[in-house]
């Protein structure tokens, strides 16, 4: 399943104002492979994103998705095969209801109604959001946004899905629900946050821009190890990897793969805090 | 009115689908909704005290070229009309006609663009919204006081008429076009790419003027007859003018105070298209001197009088009015009752 | 232009119209009411939209004395609000909200128009009075009509309506756009202008040059969202063609709808049924 790799080869993007946004960027993500993009702000996250589906075209270098390297000519493939989720998903919902909204992608695809319908209610159904088909945008919540905004793009049936803040805005438990929904995704994931906490849990690997460039490429607990590297990165450890304000022992490593599924990320210690809830 | 202004519609959406590069399908909407969220902050009109907003008319020609804008300005009219009830559904025709043919395809191309359109610098970009923003109002002006005539309501003479809503829609203007210009020459040093790129794509370029003044023309003469036909009840073209001059009270009031207003209120109303008008004022006058005159005078307007002379016809009038209300309250009442049982 | 807007309303409505939050908190009630469910709901809303088009022009072709006949037409609002079930409290205060137009509009009525024109006992009721409440009637007619459409139809199927029934797709699009922005765009300005007030320590009113910056800083974010929006529509697979399901479902129920509306208002047009009610009952009586 080649055409579940993205490959980025000596990319530069300059903005027609002089701004040199990406200097030089090269990796290479395989299928299936669980990506966080980050970065401090301005590090050139959203314009590496950009380029991914086609929207900005590089100043110079290459960009592969699958099979096929980026070009006019292989635009709407790519576009079907890279699902993007927007950060804001008021700007991804523009359709008077939900159902029209992701039957938006199918459609424009060529799909005809019936087909469009199921992939519609697949998608639907894939994050939790059947019951909100005729609703409005303007009617949902946060959380409810960001699954149907996640929706319109799965109806699309997209390899690689990538993802700009996904957590962004959204309350714990809404955030808990999503990270849930997308450990269940097969597909290549690339997410961009800065939500560190989310990218530990869900991404075994982690690209660190700064300045346009890759800083850092690696195993997240890696990179999430090496104090030095996020501090010059204006990044930090995420929270569930600082030392236990209560005893000051260190939290193992978290992982992706050991992962429970368990909603609620338990506390790795067997003592008892004090502040604990009573349950 | 509707009709001209449903064509003028088509014929932009035809337009606006051929010339469309595909960001403007959303471009146009956002900015449809920028215009009324903008309308809810208000600013202070110098030296009154009083509070105006932003009509957006010039400010979207300038921004989106004569066609896209037209459509944009019909759609907040709608959905205006629509929700707030804001001018009417049937002066909506007259509203999109008014507020949307003028800027776009007279003011925006004819001024806006004769002045800014070369090289543009902030100073070129004031001068031209104003003069634009101007000219749009007072051709919309001139465009209430032609139907208001057309539709024969009004038996106010054309000049009064005129000589009441130029001067007034003189001070709107220059408060339009200073907010216009003042808005434009923001963007303007903050994108100035998005006001030279509006020009650029602006087909008018490529379209011959006398084209459009010819369409319009047409337009025009199409419109008089619908409005003398259709318009001649409609309440709510009167209204909106009414509004306006009662509006432009509202804005000289601070000064002379609510008496004052008051009283210029009454006296400027008194001209106006009422729905009993002039002819009828001196026959309500002969009537208080010869209450049995009464009924001689409606019918110069064409209009029913409700069987005005026989007082039987008139109780049973009110007593079936009121047993007719009584009905429609217990319909609906009814209906509602089992509606919230199922 | 627009200029029209510099205030017509009587300052406690402005107030009440221009509260940006109150505005949208009415306007998203009204369209939530179109999530109903009832045998209006599911109409086709073409059938909805063009019996409130004929409703509306029966209504505003009467003569301007004409007050008795009219009042048989509220029997559309009324019928509507009870099968759908609509909180009549709430539609009816919309439309009252546009009450004070009518109102100005008619106010000297009935001091130009003295002749009288019905007599009541001693009570002499003169034309104006009887041409002022028309004009009132007439107005909270047409405007509930509005209302009703937009509650039991909602916005975007009524767009759907229109494009069916021929308007251009570029048009109807612009209108479903500038409808789902509307809430977000408001929001966003309820926000800037709130930041601004708090800090305006109760000075009312925007100096003009403020106000240009102001809107202006509203109009790059508007424009740059707009960017954003087409980059969404870009990266699924959007080409300037817009494909919308048809869903054509004009039958019996809507037939049955649109024409007895149809002749039911032909009728009370004609006819003045409350008059002629009234006859019987005082020819009865006497």
């Amino acid at each position: 399943m080649s055409h579940h790799i993205v490959e980025v080869k000596n990319l530069r993007h300059t903005y027609p104002d002089g701004t040199v946004a990406l200097k030089d960027i090269s990796f290479r993500i395989t299928h299936g492979e669980s990506v966080g993009i980050i970065g401090a702000n301005g590090a050139g996250k959203s314009t590496l994103l950009l380029h991914l589906n086609g929207y900005l075209t590089p100043t110079s270098g290459t960009i592969r998705i699958g099979d096929f390297p980026l070009t006019k000519g292989t635009l709407p493939e790519i576009r079907r095969t890279v699902g993007m989720v927007f950060q804001d998903p008021d700007d991804q919902l523009f359709m008077p209801t939900v159902f029209e909204d992701v039957a938006f992608g199918p459609l424009n695809l060529g799909f005809t109604a019936g087909d469009a319908e199921q992939c519609v209610m697949a998608a639907l159904a894939r994050v939790d959001a059947t019951h909100l088909k005729d609703k409005p945008p303007y009617h949902l919540s946060g959380g409810e946004k960001k699954r149907v905004a996640i929706a319109t793009v799965l109806s699309m049936s997209p390899d690689i899905l990538v993802m700009d803040e996904p957590t962004n805005g959204l309350d714990p438990f809404a955030r808990r629900q999503l990270m849930g929904l997308m450990r269940e995704f097969q597909h290549t994931r690339i997410i961009t946050s800065h939500d560190l906490d989310m990218v530990v849990e869900l991404c075994s690997r982690v690209i660190v821009l700064k300045d346009g460039e890759v800083r850092a490429d690696g195993l997240s607990r890696d990179i999430f190890g090496d104090h030095e590297l996020l501090a010059e990165c204006r990044l930090e450890k995420p929270l569930s990897m600082q030392g236990c304000p209560v005893c000051s022992g260190r939290v193992p490593v978290f992982t992706p793969d050991d992962s429970d599924h368990h909603h609620h990320h338990d506390h790795p210690h067997d003592h008892h805090h004090s502040h604990h809830h009573k349950h | 009115m509707w009709a001209a202004s449903a064509g003028t519609i088509v014929y932009c959406s035809a337009k606006v689908k051929n010339e469309m590069d595909s960001g403007k399908v959303p471009l146009m909407g956002v900015l449809g909704a920028f215009i009324f969220a903008a309308q809810m902050i208000n600013f202070t009109i110098p030296a009154t005290g009083s509070s105006g907003h932003l009509g957006g008319g010039m400010i979207l020609s300038i921004l989106l070229g004569p066609y896209a804008s037209f459509l944009t300005i019909a759609s907040v009219l709608v959905v205006q009309a629509l929700f707030f009830a804001d001018g009417g559904l049937l002066a909506l025709g007259c509203n999109i006609f008014n507020l949307g043919i003028f800027p776009a395809f007279i003011a925006y191309p004819l001024i806006y663009k004769k002045i800014a359109a070369t090289n543009a610098t902030q100073g070129k970009i004031t001068v031209a919204a104003i003069a634009s923003a101007v000219v749009g109002l007072q051709l919309g002006a001139l465009g209430v006081v032609l139907e208001t005539v057309a539709s024969g309501i009004s038996s106010l003479p054309f000049t009064t008429f005129v000589a009441l809503m130029q001067p007034i829609h003189l001070a709107i203007g220059i408060v339009e076009g200073v907010v216009t210009a003042a808005v434009v020459s923001f963007v303007f040093r903050a994108r100035p790419e998005i006001i030279q790129g509006a020009q650029d794509d602006t087909p008018a370029r490529g379209m011959a003027m006398k084209h459009i003044v010819f369409a319009f023309l047409a337009i025009s003469i199409l419109a008089g007859g619908i409005v003398s036909r259709f318009a001649s009840e409609k309440p709510d073209g009167l209204e909106w003018s009414i509004a306006k001059i009662t509006g432009k009270e509202e804005l000289e009031g601070s000064n002379g105070g609510v008496h004052a207003a008051l009283a210029r209120l009454q006296e400027r109303l008194a001209f106006l298209p009422d729905y009993s008008f002039k002819k009828h004022d001196k026959e309500a006058k002969a009537a208080t001197i010869d209450a049995a005159a009464n009924k001689t005078a409606p019918e110069a307007t064409g209009e029913n009088r409700e069987n005005g002379s026989d007082p039987a016809s008139s109780l049973s009038g009110i007593t079936g009015g009121l047993i007719t209300l009584l009905i429609v309250f217990a319909i609906g009442y009814f209906l509602k009752r089992r509606s919230r049982v199922v | 232009m627009e200029g029209e807007r510099l205030k017509p309303l009587p300052c406690s409505v402005k107030r009440l119209m221009l509260s940006i939050d109150g505005a949208i908190l009415d306007f998203k009630q009204l369209d939530l009411l179109a999530n109903g469910d009832s045998s209006l709901h599911r109409l086709d809303p073409r059938a909805k939209v063009l019996a409130t088009l004929i409703f509306i022009i029966s209504v505003v072709s009467f003569g301007k004395y004409e007050l008795s006949a009219l009042l048989s037409f509220f029997i559309f609002p009324a019928v509507l609000i009870g099968i759908a079930n609509l909180p009549a409290g709430f539609i009816l205060r919309k439309a009252i909200l546009v009450l004070p137009f009518a109102f100005v509009v008619g106010l000297f009525n009935p001091v130009l128009d003295r002749a009288p024109l019905v007599t009541v006992g001693t009570m002499v009721i003169s034309g104006g009075i009887v041409s002022w409440i028309a004009i009132m009637a007439k107005a909270m007619l047409t405007v509930t009509a509005a209302l009703i459409l937009v509650a039991i139809t909602g916005f975007p199927a009524i767009c759907r309506a229109l494009e069916q029934m021929g308007t251009p797709q570029a048009f109807v699009i612009q209108l479903m756009f500038l409808y789902r922005y509307i809430f977000v765009l408001t929001e966003e300005a309820g926000r800037t202008s709130r930041a601004r007030q708090l800090r305006a320590c109760g000075k009312k009113g925007l100096g003009i040059a403020s106000y240009g910056s102001m809107i202006g800083h509203l109009l790059l974010r508007t424009w740059q969202r707009a960017e954003r929006v087409h980059m969404a529509m870009i990266a699924r697979g959007f080409d300037g063609e817009f494909h919308t399901r048809q869903l054509a479902r004009f039958g019996m129920a809507e037939a049955v709808f649109l024409i007895g509306w149809g002749v039911l208002f032909v009728t009370f047009r004609l006819y003045n049924l409350p008059q002629l009610l009234g006859g019987l009952i005082t020819g009865i009586l006497s």
